[in-house]
This record gives C-alpha cells, structure tokens and sequence, in this order.
C-alpha cells in the first residue's frame, strides 16, 4: 500500500512521541499576526523562553487594519495597542515582519504564498483557522490556538494527534460561470459543516489539476467551513510554476534538489485512504449560503430549504433557526433576495484572479442604486498588481469603494462592518451570526462573479444572466 | 509546569441549545481586541446573552436558577469556526470547568484540552436528555468521572469518550504540553537537520 501526502509530511516532521501517545511535530513555517500572538508572547516571557527558531516564524498585521486609510496611528486606541505590541514582540525576537510600509502586508494567507513561504512538503501552522488555505501547495497546514502558538515560538514543533484522510474527487468539466468557490460551498453542502472532523481533505481529480494556485488556494481556505482542520491539493506543475522566483522559493541548484523532493511527497496511486468520495463537475452550479452555517447551501437555481421537508429532527432544528435569523420564508428563490452590501475580499477571495475575473463581468456596468460595494484586495502586492493593470479602475467606476488591503468586512475588528440586519452579498467564508460585525447582520456567502452581479443587481443574481 | 491531573469534575450544569455554536458566538470579534486573555470572561456569548443596550435576553447562563454551574451542556460541532482561543479562554474565564457535548470542532477541542478544560462527547440523544434533565431539575450535581469514561447525575449515567491522547493528557496532568517538547530538544533539532528547508 503507498502513502499519501498528509502520510509522507507527517511521517518526515515527526520529532517523538509524547507519552500521552500524540505526536510531537515538527513545524517547518510559522505565521503569526496581531490578534493571536501577543498573549502566547506573554506566556513565553512568564516562563522565561525564547523563540527557538525566529527565521522560522514570519509576521504581519491584517485582522484590525482599517482600510480606507492604513495610517498610524490607527483611530481606534486598542487597534493601535495590538499593531504596536505586534511590532515590539518582532523586533525583540528578530523575525520577519511583513509590516504596512514594507509593500507587503496583507492577510496572513496571502503574504506565505506570495513570499514563497508557502512551499510543498512543509508543516505550516498559524494562530487562525484559514491556514488550511497553504495546503493548496501539497503542505500540511493547519490553524492552531494561542498555547500553542506559544508552544511553537519556544520549541518550533507541536504535540498533535494524526488526522485520517478523506480524498474528495471532483472529475467532469464545470459549467461557465461556476468558480472554485462553487465547488467548495457545494462540498460542503453535501458533507456538512462537521463533516470533515477527524479528516484531512485531499482534493482531487481532472477539476482542481485543471485549477490555478489561486483557486486552490480558495477552495482549501474552506476547509474549516467543513470541519476538516486541513485539506491539500498534490503539488504539479502548476504549483512549482507559481513558486519559480519568489523571496523565499529556493534558488539555484537548491531548486532542482527542492523539485525533487516535492515530487516524492505526492500521494502515491496506490495510497490508503480512509474514505473517498466523489463530486461530478456537471452537477455543480452557481452556489451561495442561505443560512447561519457555510453548509447552509443552494444553487441558484432552488429554492430555500422548507424545515417541514427536513430529513431529521435537527435538520429541521437548523433550518427553522437559520430561516429565522436570516427573516427569510422558506421556500424563497435566492435570486428574489435583496441585498444592502457587496464585500469583495478576504482570504478565501481577494486575490488577483478574483479580482481579473470581477473586473470582466462588471466592465460596463453600475453598481444598484442605494448598495454599498467595498473591494478589499488581500494584499498589498495584490492591491498594486490591480492599480497597474486598470482593474481598481474598473471598481472605482462602476461605484466600488477601492479600499486598502486587509481583513475588511470578513469579520469585525477593523471599522468595517455591517449595521443592523443588512444583507451582505460576500465573497468571504463565515456566514455565521454576527459574523460581520452587527449581531443581526446576515451574510451570503458566493463567488467574486456573483459579489459584483449582486452588487449591479441589488439582489443576489445568477451571474450567468448578468451579460445575457 | 506544575502536574494538575484532571479525573473526576463535579458541579451544577447549564445547557446550551443548537448546533454549530461557532466561535464567533462564543466571543464576537470585537471582544478578540486584546493584548492579554485576563478580561474575555465579560464577552463569552455576548451576544446571544445581551441586546445592544446590555439588557439580559435571558440567557441560560444568566437564568439565576444555573447560577454557579461549572459544567457547560451543549450541540454537536461546538467551536466551529474560527481557531481564536479566545473561546475556550472566555469560558474557563467564566468559571467553566468541562464541556458535555456530542461533538467538537478540532481546534476548539485541542485549546480547551490545553487549558484543561476537557470536552467530552456522548450520543446525541442521550446529551439532548441530559439537557433537558437540568432545564427542569437545575439544582442537580452532576460528576464527571474522566476515569469511569461517564458523567453521572441524578440516577441516571451517562456514557462519554475521548479520544486517548487528550484524555491521558488530562488524566495525567500532562495537558500543557511544553515541558515535554522542552525536554526533546536533541531530537527536534535532529528532525530540523533532516529538513532541508529549514
Ligand atoms: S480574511 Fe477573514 S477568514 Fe481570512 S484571515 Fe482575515 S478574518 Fe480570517
């Protein structure tokens, strides 16, 4: 029997085992930003450690940075309080800070790959729960807690427990107008918001080969929304291509040498999972969130969900709850739902293709009357790639608010925010209660093509008809 | 680190109802503004247990008849969402000491088991009974016994796992790993030396 990546990385950044029977693992790239990282730094000084590896830890600011302007001091004194503890625990332990004047700040998911951090093969860790999005280059990348955090800067490795792997295929051709973030809503839909626990996902098949490193990335960014604590894509090509040349990517002769071992961690043909399912492309639409959890799914095309067809007790528990948070009938056409806020953003979709691709579709066209529209690219880098080729441009005109990089509206430490119960057309990966920033607000979650359609539309609109 | 073994919990119980109660829910982001985890005991479900001018919705938890409860009943997939420790912090902070539930989002189960504060998980059903056992007889005094693998209460038990690691952990008091990782330095480096991407 072959192995499978998850298997071949675990098995070469094993360091002991613990006597309650985890494993230690060595963690080769650790990211940390502003909002998970100060307390473990205080832990480490309460117990008199240093960082054991500090070329090893990397950092940046993305959670409370405003984006309409990131001058400092920021307005909000505790924002300011958490950026500026950020900067002092960097400079005291020498590492790595991809800071707001460096060009290169942005959401800690998007800095790791741009940098070349990012690499196959490698254990990635972060205090944030989207760090399944670096397993789009064959690691195993997971999010973590705070102790944790703390456990990694003093001993650089952590005590875990093996995952079991699940390899999701998705084989077929994917109609137009459905994107990578289709794909992952409509995984999880099927295997639920608790689904993945106990799993790392392996995605698979002719759909994610085909894909870009941008579209894995959003699609493994979902991971979490389906309870799985990491998922990977096998490194190709098109993973190696995207790594050629970056800051941290290796050089030289150490690039052979890097190839090389990539390639020998890809999941053997013959390697043992412990569950396969299988996803046919053609069955794939348009797909956005109805409800309070991301497997609270429909395509375009169906109705909302009505609890009396439930399947089970809690099912029907689930709707009736969602239904009455969203003051949505059951029943109703996604495409008959009004909206108040377009967001464009976040780790899951602020990256240049999101931004290319919105940028087509909405060439020509306004934004509704009365909606708010924010584009938030992810990065700094992104953010100037998007200046440089006239798409900030595109936005401007069509009505968006061009905004700095950062978190944004994702979720509410930064001035973004919904108010009240407004409707929030997203293109982010929490639609949970409050998640946004108002304890009534109500997201639903969909493609970039389908955040700017909604945003001309004032509803949310099957992007398929927007050009017809 | 000092050795705490954690094996037998007793104490008044509060249910939590619904599923994927996510961590957003356990403590809004904007209470995560903080350099230090010593005041989230004040945002643990804050919303869900106040309007915006800070009256009560009449929460569980701020029901007098749960008052002083240490154990939390709650939905499957608890602690979905975000990785923020924040969550687990807030409830140990509120004088949580033990979650009873069907089932755990991973990170929020390997915090809280950091803590020291187990999660434990049973059938569905029997943790629906469980809950609707204290929402009429509030006062009960339920033990959880980590050893036995049960949570007794009234004259009912209940049955409850976890998964081995976790549980000898806390069994033995081993759950703050760092002294453990501390003492392997030889072999970490070893492991390093073998990576060459290091
Ligand atoms: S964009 Fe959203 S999900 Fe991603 S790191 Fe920021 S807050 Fe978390």
């Amino acid at each position: 029997m072959g192995k499978t990546l998850y298997k071949k990385v675990w098995e070469a950044h094993t360091v002991s085992t613990l006597n309650d029977g985890r494993t230690q693992l060595f963690i080769g790239s650790h990211l940390i930003h502003e909002v998970t990282s100060p307390q473990a730094f205080g832990m480490l000084r309460d117990l008199n450690l240093p960082v054991k590896y500090p070329h090893r830890t990397f950092a940046t600011v993305d959670h409370i940075v405003p984006t309409e302007s990131q001058q400092q001091p920021f307005e909000d004194p505790l924002a300011d309080a958490m950026i500026n503890e950020l900067r002092s625990n960097v400079e005291a332990n020498n590492i790595q800070y991809f800071s707001l004047n460096t060009g290169k700040q942005g959401i800690v998911h998007m800095v790791g790959p741009e940098q070349g951090i990012t690499q196959p093969g490698t254990t990635i860790v972060c205090g944030d729960s989207h760090t399944a999005t670096h397993g789009a280059f064959g690691a195993i990348a997971m999010g973590i807690g705070t102790t944790q955090v703390r456990d990694v800067l003093a001993t650089q490795t952590l005590a875990l427990s093996e995952l079991k792997v699940r390899r999701i295929n998705v084989t077929g051709k994917l109609q137009t107008g459905v994107y990578a973030k289709d794909v992952i809503l409509h995984i999880i839909r099927h295997l639920g918001a608790k689904g993945g626990i106990g799993y790392a996902y392996e995605y698979a098949g002719n759909v994610f080969d085909a894909m870009s490193m941008e579209e894995r990335m959003t699609v493994c960014n979902m991971s979490i929304e389906g309870g799985a604590r990491c998922g990977y894509v096998n490194p190709d090509q098109t993973t190696y291509d995207y790594l050629k040349g970056r800051a941290y990517a290796p050089k030289d002769s150490e690039w052979d040498e890097a190839l090389a071992r990539w390639e020998s961690y890809r999941s053997d043909a013959d390697a043992d999972y412990d569950d396969i399912v299988e996803f046919a492309a053609e069955d794939i639409e348009p797909t956005v969130t109805w409800g309070i959890s991301p497997d609270h799914g429909v395509a375009i095309s169906e109705p909302i969900p009505d609890p009396e067809k439930a399947e089970t007790p809690e099912q029907k528990a689930s709707i009736l709850e969602a239904l009455e948070y969203m003051k949505l009938p059951a029943g109703t056409a996604p495409t008959d739902i009004e909206i108040d806020v377009a967001f464009l953003g976040s780790c899951t979709n602020g990256r240049l293709s999101d931004f290319r691709e919105a940028a087509n579709i909405l060439k020509g066209h306004k934004v509704a009357e009365g909606i708010k529209a924010i584009a938030v690219p992810g990065s700094q880098i992104t953010a100037h790639q998007c200046e440089q080729e006239g798409i900030a441009d595109i936005f401007r005109e069509a009505g968006f608010e061009w905004r700095h990089a950062g978190c944004s509206m994702c979720l509410a430490m930064n001035p973004d925010k919904l108010t009240g119960d407004q409707i929030c057309a997203s293109s982010s990966n929490r639609n949970y209660k409050g998640r946004q920033g108002s304890p009534t607000g109500r997201t639903i979650l969909m493609s970039p093509a389908m955040v700017v359609a909604a945003a001309v539309k004032g509803k949310v609109t099957d992007v398929r008809t927007l050009n017809a | 680190m000092a050795i705490q073994p954690i094996t037998t919990l007793t104490g008044k119980a509060v249910p939590i109802a619904g599923a994927d109660i996510d961590t957003d829910r356990i403590i809004p982001a904007r209470f995560l503004k903080c350099v230090t985890f010593d005041d989230l005991a004040e945002g643990m479900f804050y919303d869900e247990r106040f309007e915006k001018d800070g009256s009560s919705k009449n929460h569980p938890i701020d029901d007098p008849k749960h008052a002083g409860a240490s154990l939390m009943v709650v939905g499957p997939n608890f602690g979905c969402g975000s990785s923020r420790e924040h969550a687990p912090q807030s409830i140990k902070r509120s004088g949580f000491q033990a979650i009873i539930g069907s089932s755990y989002a991973e990170i929020f189960f390997g915090n809280s088991t950091g803590l020291g504060m187990p999660c434990v998980s049973a059938d569905p059903a029997d943790v629906e009974t469980l809950a609707n056992y204290i929402t009429e007889h509030p006062q009960t005094e339920l033990t959880l016994d980590l050893t036995a693998g049960e949570v007794r209460y009234g004259e009912h038990r209940l049955e409850i796992n976890m998964p081995e690691g976790p549980k000898e952990a806390l069994l033995s008091g081993r759950f703050d790993s760092i002294q453990e990782l501390l003492d392997q330095t030889a072999a970490i480096e070893e492991t390093a030396a073998a990576l060459p991407y290091i």
